[in-house]
């Protein structure tokens, strides 16, 4: 071996941390950020001083409440689900080794509404009902579509298609659903259905954050793991690779991350669909995409709810900002992966 | 600088969902040698090559690394003896040759693990091996078929292994670059010591590059041993179902055959023996 | 070609006798459907009431609501033919087993083009919501088309199933950002995108009619097109066809089917995908059969879809396109399962 080649290696391997560390740096300052704004601005505006003392817990007039009750349970799980769609989304586009195979796409999102639209629609459940609902159902369908899609092993092609098609039914049941409700619930399940972060709480956020903590630490473990499935099957197993323990533990994981997120907001559209592909391009090629897929999720849902909140004459929910604007990236994309032949 | 280890093949049977691919196969891989794999297409070339590097689970029998069973050894212990290059590997877009490389590290590197020197050593000497060190910053997609290929190679030697097995390592790519690869395979033989089983499809090529060639047909094995044994009309008529000539290649001094169609023959008919 | 043995050939040309005794079965089976749909309904009726129903007496509660059964069980013989003609000329047309209307996003493409005519120009009358479905249906059925066939391996069926899903989505996004804003369009737009016929009248049937006319005619004629163009594109061209032209005014005539139906009925998903490989089954792969016969399945499935959702959960109704999706996605799955997973 020549030490030149040994130096221009090492080199390249430095040089690419940095980029993915100033990139990781950069995205988290941006979230801090805007969380940051995002608790000033309002209907009434309060000073970084005034938010900062009701995070110390101090007891500020007006401020107590409306950052503290509304703002900051709001801002904090646009926080966190972002996060977890995320990851729960990079994870399936990994494993699939397809930018379009996310979990919007086959039918996992899909899973919880239907679920959600049930429980609120025809059994009358409140909150926490209609989000043990959605969960179970969400991580029952994922297991049904890797069981139906199992013939000789799990083929990723056939686990996208039998997930669209479980899609394609399932929304047709929620339009059946919806079509069943009455006036009042109509607009509880479309709201839930496009996702939205009005009128959030602590106690929607306290079971998505017990989620992140349970299942984002066993995607991070094994996040070599699952970039080592980016090398198709065969390569992957030949270096060692257990591919259908990894496959298995990644979708517990994602779908569980997903289920939660979804089950407190509702499907937010794209962001699990987005947030790769984004961080992708923006720290290169090469390392795990968990992290950096992270923290543009939950980046997207907290501009798109400012967006929704402010920008407009109507209030739009965080999921119609983030399904109008990703659509644009979603068909750029859709088109770039297909001339390049798959792949994230 | 490699150890010795011996790969062997007992009573082995493969199959898919509704066939039986391989029927009760023995076969022993000379260590450090170049064995290469031949025979008509479906003949579960490919098959056995996957369950000797454990992709495939045999319905019955065994493949045995230094008498242990592979189905049985934990994946990473397994990947640190015994590599394997699909036929068509997936590179990710825009991943670099050097990135690429050092995804064949993982065998050796922990769950939380960072990246090390050694790793960084590992990648060097596989890029130079196939001298690519030129191209470690470019993206794979860039590349040429040949350089790809080099490229895919380097990666199996960033494993580290002292068994490489190679499903048509040759395929698609144009004439030069055939040799290029064989030769390259052939230095790492020589000079490493590394045990080398390939799937080839060109027969010619598989008997001058061979050290023992194994011919299989319908599942089982016809003949193993020297090509310069091996190769013979007798065989390529069972083999393959076709007639042909085998003449001394005056390039190689191995054996080369020629095959004889319905056209093109010249008259009086070719002599045999 | 003077040999006619062969596989492929064999399943090409099924005995004629086979295929007459199959169509007299389709048009019996076709027959006692529409009788069916008549008589049973989520109202129970009496035989002499249906009888003085069909003479045009309507006085009594029970011969009203057998009246209007008899649009509506017209109307779904149409749509349903329509929809199965359609996917079974895209399937030709895109030599792709799962090719459907719903697939690929052409029924969004509707829905999103009557969803901004509904807020901006007011659609009123049926012609209106044809011509726009029409439009829409046709931009996003070539928009999928062209992005599912960019690079390798040109228009596979995942590429295409994934392009159509991600512009689906992509497109109920904007649906919703179009609708949300305008309560007075959303309950209109929310009962006719369920997808059923539960509102026909013979007013809107003769006003779908010429286009569904010109549809079957454009895509019964490029029948034999089809033939050669499922030999592939390079020899459909050494046979003489030329190609593009042909697959344009097949895709047309199929555009305008979904596009009409679906503005009359509703996103109806499924109906297109199945009947075409049920079809084949039967009669084999020339299209100058296939047509017809799908042309009389399509008919004779979605007047039982549509009893069906009227018997099932008396006296509420279960609208056809829904009872379509719940048969059709399983046997969709079970077309994926089939397909070879390089050949996907």
């Amino acid at each position: 071996m020549s030490t030149t080649t040994l130096e221009a290696v090492t080199r390249g391997r430095v040089r690419r941390g940095r980029r993915r560390r100033a990139v990781l740096g950069g995205l988290t300052v941006a979230v801090v950020a805007i969380f940051a704004v995002s608790l000033m601005v309002g209907q009434t505006f309060y000073t970084p001083d005034e938010v900062f003392r009701v995070l110390l817990g101090e007891t500020v007039p007006g401020a107590s409440f409306t950052v503290g009750e509304l703002r900051l349970p709001r801002a904090v799980l646009a926080l966190i689900t972002g996060l977890c769609f995320g990851i729960g989304g990079v994870t399936f586009q990994t494993m699939l080794r397809n930018p379009l195979a996310s979990p919007d796409i086959i039918g996992i999102s899909s899973a919880a509404g239907a679920a959600a639209a049930f429980a609120i629609i025809v059994l009358n459940l409140g909150e926490a009902g209609v989000s043990a609902f959605a969960i179970v159902a969400a991580l029952g369908v994922a297991v049904l579509i890797y069981l139906l899609s199992f013939k000789d092993g799990v083929a990723g092609t056939r686990l996208v298609l039998i997930g669209i098609g479980i899609a394609a039914m399932l929304n047709s049941a929620t339009s059946y659903v919806l079509d069943q409700a009455g006036q009042w619930d109509l607009q509880a399940a479309t709201r839930w259905l496009n996702g939205s972060l009005n009128g959030s709480t602590w106690d929607e956020a306290v079971p998505v954050l017990v989620a992140l903590a349970v299942f984002g630490p066993i995607l991070l473990v094994q996040a070599r793991n699952l970039t080592m499935l980016q090398l198709g099957d065969d390569t992957a197993a030949a270096l060692g690779t257990r591919l259908e323990r990894t496959r298995l533990i990644s979708i517990v994981a994602a779908v569980g991350l997903i289920a939660f997120a979804t089950s407190a907001t509702g499907p937010i559209a794209f962001v699990a669909f987005l947030a790769g592909p984004i961080a992708a391009r923006m720290v290169g090629p090469g390392g795990s995409l968990l992290l950096p897929s992270a923290v543009v999720g939950s980046l997207l849902v907290l501009l798109a709810d400012f967006i929704g909140q402010f920008a407009f004459d109507t209030r739009f929910p965080v999921g119609v900002v983030t399904g109008v604007l990703g659509a644009p990236y979603l068909i750029f994309l859709l088109v770039r992966t297909n001339r390049a032949g798959g792949s994230l | 600088m490699t150890t010795e280890h011996t790969l062997e093949v007992e009573t082995l049977t493969v199959g898919y969902a509704d066939r039986v691919v391989i029927d009760s196969l023995d076969l022993l891989l000379p260590p450090g040698r170049i064995t290469a794999i031949v025979g008509a297409n479906a003949c579960g070339k490919s098959t056995l090559l996957r369950s000797m590097s454990r992709l495939l689970a045999p319905r019955g029998g065994h493949v045995l690394l230094d008498g242990r069973e592979v189905h049985r050894m934990p994946a990473k212990e397994l990947a640190r003896t015994l590599g394997l290059l699909p036929q068509s590997p997936i590179a990710p877009e825009g991943i670099t040759v050097a990135d690429l490389v050092g995804r064949g590290r993982n065998p050796h590197q922990r769950i939380l693990s960072r990246w090390n020197a050694d790793d960084d050593k590992a990648v060097a000497a596989a890029l130079d091996a196939t001298h690519t060190a030129s191209l470690a910053d470019r993206s794979v997609d860039e590349l040429s078929g040949g350089q790809r290929q080099r490229v895919w190679i380097a990666m199996a030697l960033a494993q580290q292994t002292d068994v490489l097995l190679l499903d048509e390592p040759t395929t698609f790519l144009d004439v030069s670059h055939q040799i290029e690869v064989l030769d390259l395979l052939t230095d790492l033989n020589r000079n490493r010591g590394t045990t080398i089983v390939m799937v080839l499809h060109d027969l010619n090529l598989a008997a001058r590059y061979a050290d023992h060639l194994i011919a299989l047909a319908d599942g089982g094995l016809h003949a193993a041993g020297d090509p310069a044994e091996v190769l013979t009309e007798d065989c390529v008529r069972a083999v393959f179902g076709l007639d042909s000539t085998v003449i001394i290649d005056p390039v190689s001094g191995k054996p080369l055959m020629l095959p004889i169609g319905r056209h093109h023959v010249r008259e009086p008919g070719p002599t045999v023996g | 070609m003077t040999s006619a043995t062969g596989p492929d050939v064999a399943t090409l040309r099924r005995p004629a006798r086979v295929r007459l005794g199959w169509l007299l079965v389709v048009l019996a089976v076709l027959v006692l459907v529409m009788l069916a749909s008549v008589a049973f309904g989520s109202r129970i009726v009496g035989w002499s009431d249906i009888v003085a129903a069909f003479g045009g007496t309507d006085e009594t509660l029970n011969q009203a609501a057998v009246v209007k059964r008899i649009p509506r069980t017209v109307l779904a013989a149409l749509v349903g033919a329509a929809l199965a003609l359609s996917g079974t000329v895209m399937q030709g047309v895109t030599r792709n087993p799962l090719a459907d209307p719903g697939i690929l996003g052409v029924n969004m493409g509707a829905m999103l083009a009557i969803a901004v005519g509904m807020t901006t120009v007011g659609l009123v009358t049926a012609t209106q919501y044809i011509w726009a479905a029409i439009a829409g249906a046709a931009i996003s059925a070539l928009f999928v088309y062209g992005v599912g066939s960019l690079g390798r391996g040109g228009a596979t069926p995942l590429k295409i199933a994934l392009a159509g899903a991600a512009t689906s989505a992509a497109l109920a996004s904007l649906v919703v950002a179009v609708v949300l804003p305008r309560g007075d369009v959303a309950e209109n737009f929310q009962s006719w995108q369920v997808g059923g016929v539960g509102g026909a009248s013979w007013d809107s049937i003769v006003q779908v009619l010429p286009f569904l006319l010109g549809g079957l005619a454009i895509c019964l004629l490029s029948a034999r097109a089809l033939n050669s163009l499922a030999l592939g594109d390079e020899l459909a061209a050494g046979l003489g066809e030329r190609v593009a032209l042909v697959r344009g005014i097949a895709a047309f005539g199929a555009v305008v089917l979904c596009g009409g139906a679906t503005a009359i009925a509703g996103p109806i998903a499924f109906v297109g995908l199945i009947v075409p490989h049920m079809c084949r089954l039967l009669v084999g792969l020339d299209h100058r059969w296939l047509m017809p016969f799908a042309t009389l399945v399509g008919a004779a499935l979605l007047t039982a879809a549509d009893v069906v959702g009227r018997v099932v959960n008396r006296p509420d109704e279960i609208a056809a396109g829904i009872i379509t999706a719940l048969i059709g996605a399983p046997f969709f799955i079970y077309i994926v399962r089939r397909q070879k997973v390089r050949e996907l």
